[in-house]
């Protein structure tokens, strides 16, 4: 595996084997604590982040590298107009892998088009996250025991949601996954995204409200309705509390439905959701670490 | 109307009305030395209207690219005065720097020296082509 641009660079018994390794970590961090001695990350992101660039920052901590770059494009050359292909191609002299998001769709595939070491996609706009759509698979995996023969709802922002769009790419590979597409008309999934299940010819459902399909998951993948991503701010108001999960909502749920949300959320999940024991989102927060961890291994050919 | 027909070459045939120039300027016809005429808004049968382009010489471009902009387009060899035979388009894999992406969110938006490649992603009646880099569907009505 060279670069990590979107979930499918991965066969799915790579994505076996990234999970496999990141349970090994989770039952034994010590044994891998020197596993990247002398090795170094760069974290290249030209727009804010906090789980993702720490839990890779953090990651390659715990396998005993170091890491390096830039957590805004304010503090990059990039401000003076220099290219994704140029700061590439000089970042690769200082480190040995790259983790870059950025707020423009496609820039992580001009990244590694222009790379010699391994570029890993840590989010392209509205486009692919694929370290997330891992995150989700072993939180999953982990939580329920399997990956398949499941129903998953995905609601929210579908349209913008990278994180979905990945999610929904990675779980098609996977037998008896049922999609439930939770959004408002105007926030529905991309069209190139549809295309991909129809041709599939897998099940799939469109429904504008929540609190009459909840009741069918047994995984509620909840997503921000993202500010930056709309035009104008008019919009993004009269959707952003289109689909909110309270406590009410959570009485119409299985016992058994688990709570899943890429973070950080405004409003869209309730505080006094966080104490239910279905809602997992924190504990996918700690499985980021850790997947990161084996991806890392796995990309930069380390044996582990 | 009446443009002299041709001894030998190629006549580029149901272009979609209007845009016989962009045909002109994606195969770069200006540069030729030989005759061209261009034939806008001819009556068509099919659709009413479509443009023709009509060249006097048998010249070495890549018509595949044709297909990629419009596949109802087709192209007639002349020799002695006399369609001698069709040429079959074919739909090119992948066509760099013939169509801009239009995605305002794409990398291309922002970084003007990236050569706007689309790559063929689905044949058949349905045939379309993404941007390589942020998977934006190229229409060519848009």
């Amino acid at each position: 595996m060279k670069h990590l641009i979107e979930p499918v660079d991965l066969t799915p018994q790579e994505v076996d084997g990234i999970l496999d390794l990141a349970e090994k970590i989770i039952a034994d961090p010590p044994a891998y604590a020197q596993k990247c001695r002398g090795k170094k990350l760069a974290t290249l992101f030209y727009e804010p982040s906090t789980r993702t660039r720490l839990s890779f920052e953090a990651a390659m901590l715990e396998l005993g590298g170091s890491v390096l770059g830039f957590s805004s494009a304010d503090s990059s050359s990039a401000m003076k107009g220099e290219s994704v292909a140029d700061t590439i191609r000089t970042v690769q002299c200082y480190a040995d892998i790259v983790a870059m998001r950025h707020p423009k769709e496609g820039s992580a595939k001009v990244a590694s088009l222009h790379a010699s070491i391994p570029v890993i996609n840590a989010g392209d706009g509205g486009h692919q996250h694929p370290t997330q759509t891992l995150t989700d698979l072993l939180t999953i995996r982990s939580l329920k025991g399997r990956l398949g023969q499941f129903t998953i709802g995905l609601c929210g922002d579908l349209t913008f949601g990278r994180t979905v769009h990945s999610l929904i790419r990675a779980l098609m590979r996977y037998e008896g996954v049922n999609f439930l597409l939770i959004s408002p008309k105007e926030l529905r999934i991309p069209d190139y995204i549809r295309a991909d299940m129809q041709r599939r010819g897998l099940a799939f459902r469109e429904a504008e409200r929540l609190e009459e399909v909840i009741g069918e998951l047994d995984i509620l993948y909840m997503t921000r309705v993202q500010r930056e991503r709309f035009f104008n701010e008019e919009d993004y108001v009269r959707l952003r509390d289109s689909y909110i999960l309270d406590g009410e909502k959570m009485k119409l749920a299985k016992q058994d439905m688990i709570v899943l949300h890429p973070l950080p959320r405004v409003n869209e999940i309730a505080t006094e959701v966080d104490s239910d024991p279905r809602a997992c989102y924190f504990k996918q927060v700690l499985y980021g670490k850790y997947v990161r961890m084996a991806l890392i291994l796995k990309m930069l050919g380390v044996e582990a | 109307m009446n443009v002299d027909s041709l001894q030998r070459g190629l006549v580029i045939d149901h272009i979609q009305a209007g845009k016989s120039m962009e045909i002109y300027r994606f195969l770069d016809l200006d540069r030729l030395d030989c005759s061209v005429a261009i034939i806008k808004n001819a009556r068509s049968g099919k659709s009413g209207k479509k443009d023709i382009i009509k060249i006097e010489d048998e010249i070495d471009v890549d018509l595949d690219v044709l297909g990629f902009i419009d596949p109802n387009i087709t192209v007639n060899v002349v020799e002695g005065g006399r369609i001698t035979h069709k040429r079959k388009l074919q739909l090119p894999a992948q066509v760099t720097n013939v169509a801009k992406c239009k995605n305002p969110r794409c990398i291309t938006s922002i970084e003007q020296e990236l050569p706007h490649i689309f790559k063929l992603s689905e044949e058949g009646e349905r045939r379309v082509y993404r941007c390589i880099y942020c998977e934006q569907e190229y229409n060519p009505k848009k």
